[in-house]
């Protein structure tokens, strides 16, 4: 019988399609795992953000690497609570994220600084200076704002706390 | 009305008031003030229509008829769609578009907080989801009434122009009919007057904050609750609906 820790293995050779450097594991998107038998499998994923564009493109990834592994009756569902917050992300994805160029999310999402608008200090991940300002709250993708570093000028995204 | 009826109407509601909405947003994708502006109102139509697809589905699959969200979303005509007109209106200059959605993002703030306290769990869990990324939205477009408001002479005026002339759309928010009498008392929908109080609150507070005066005694428009819309929805559906209507089954 295959293990649930084998799954979440194969599960780990897949990369976010939008982030290629941290994995759908890593990202903590995939919530449940229930193997019925060695050919069948119901998973539970949840999405990042409601209208996030790479759901489907996730759900199409996971059906093709387990269909490579022998499964041929798969289940994915989508559920909603509890919403995925950014605490989800492995501390290891973190690093990864800001090896990649993207600031990662500063405070959990309990910190409500981000409600009050009280400016937070986000470190630029290119030259590390923690001098930067917010240019707009929506970046490249709905999970990002845009910052600018004030000492390199380099422009950055920010992994938003939700 | 039945339980199951109710519940499909309701989410319903919420579907196509979140689709239209998401739909009229998207129209400013590539047209924005500024790039940054592009962006920030592409991705907020992307959480709305992501919204939409939320409570579609569910709808769907409490009606059970075999209907997706899809077909809902593009097979229905304009009797049949239950978002209030706010959302329909044609976008205009920039500043009306904001005071809609001022409008909008405090509504669903409010609604969402409640509607996450839900007994249905699936409403419960899409509002739980939505709440976190209309806190963005609301901050987004509040700070924008402010510096329309407290700006230059002509973006106070156009501001004020787009508030009196929206304003009389926003009753329709807070109605209530059997539908939401019958999931009330099961702990399903949200006492809208819990949110019309809290509503009231927020933007009355934000546009003194921004210089701007509440219109009062207003005539009040209805009409969506019944599938009554503006003329402004026909359009809207015919562009959004043309293409799945003409090649029924396509696939990209």
């Amino acid at each position: 019988m295959t293990t649930k820790k084998h799954i979440i293995s194969l599960l780990s050779e897949i990369a976010d399609p939008e982030i290629p450097v941290i994995t759908i594991v890593e990202l903590g998107v995939v919530r449940d795992i229930e193997i019925i038998t060695n050919s069948s499998i119901h998973l539970k994923i949840t999405p990042t953000y409601s209208g996030c564009p790479a759901m489907k493109q996730i759900e199409d990834d996971v059906k093709k690497k387990l269909m490579e592994n022998g499964f041929t009756d798969i289940n994915i569902e989508t559920i909603y609570s509890p919403a995925w917050t950014t605490d989800w992300i492995t501390p290891e994805a973190k690093e990864k994220l800001k090896a990649y160029g993207i600031a990662p999310p500063e405070h959990t999402s309990e910190d409500k600084s981000w409600l009050t608008g009280k400016p937070k200090t986000v470190q630029c991940p290119q030259c590390k200076s923690s001098n930067t300002k917010l240019i707009s709250q929506f970046g490249s993708t709905a999970c990002k704002a845009l910052y600018q570093c004030q000492d390199c000028l380099e422009p950055f995204d920010y992994f938003k706390c939700i | 009305m039945d339980l199951k009826t109710a519940l499909f109407n309701y989410t319903l509601r919420l579907g196509d008031t979140n689709l239209i909405l998401g739909q009229r947003l998207s129209e400013w994708t590539g047209h924005g003030p500024f790039l940054e502006e592009d962006l920030a109102l592409t991705n907020i139509a992307l959480d709305i229509t992501g919204a939409a697809k939320s409570f579609l589905e569910y709808a769907a699959s409490v009606e059970n008829k075999g209907r997706t969200e899809d077909d809902l979303a593009y097979f229905r005509n304009d009797r049949q769609f239950f978002n209030v007109q706010l959302t329909e209106l044609p976008n205009g200059d920039y500043a009306r578009t904001i005071v809609r959605q001022v409008f909008m993002d405090c509504f669903d703030f409010y609604f969402y907080q409640e509607l996450s306290k839900s007994k249905d769990e699936t409403l419960a869990g899409i509002a739980q989801k939505s709440i976190k990324e209309v806190t963005y939205h609301l901050r987004h477009s509040s700070s924008w009434v402010e510096r329309f408001g407290d700006g230059t002479n002509e973006s106070h005026i156009k501001a004020q122009n787009a508030l009196n002339e929206l304003w009389q759309f926003t009753d329709e928010l807070f109605e209530m009919n059997e539908v939401d009498e019958v999931l009330i008392k099961e702990g399903i929908a949200v006492d809208l007057s819990i949110v019309k109080t809290k509503w009231d609150q927020y933007i009355t507070e934000l546009l003194n904050k921004s210089t701007l005066s509440k219109p009062e005694n207003v005539f009040m428009q209805t009409g969506s609750r019944k599938g009554v819309h503006t003329e402004h929805l026909g359009y809207i559906l015919a562009e959004m609906q043309a293409l799945p209507r003409m090649y029924p089954n396509a696939k990209w």
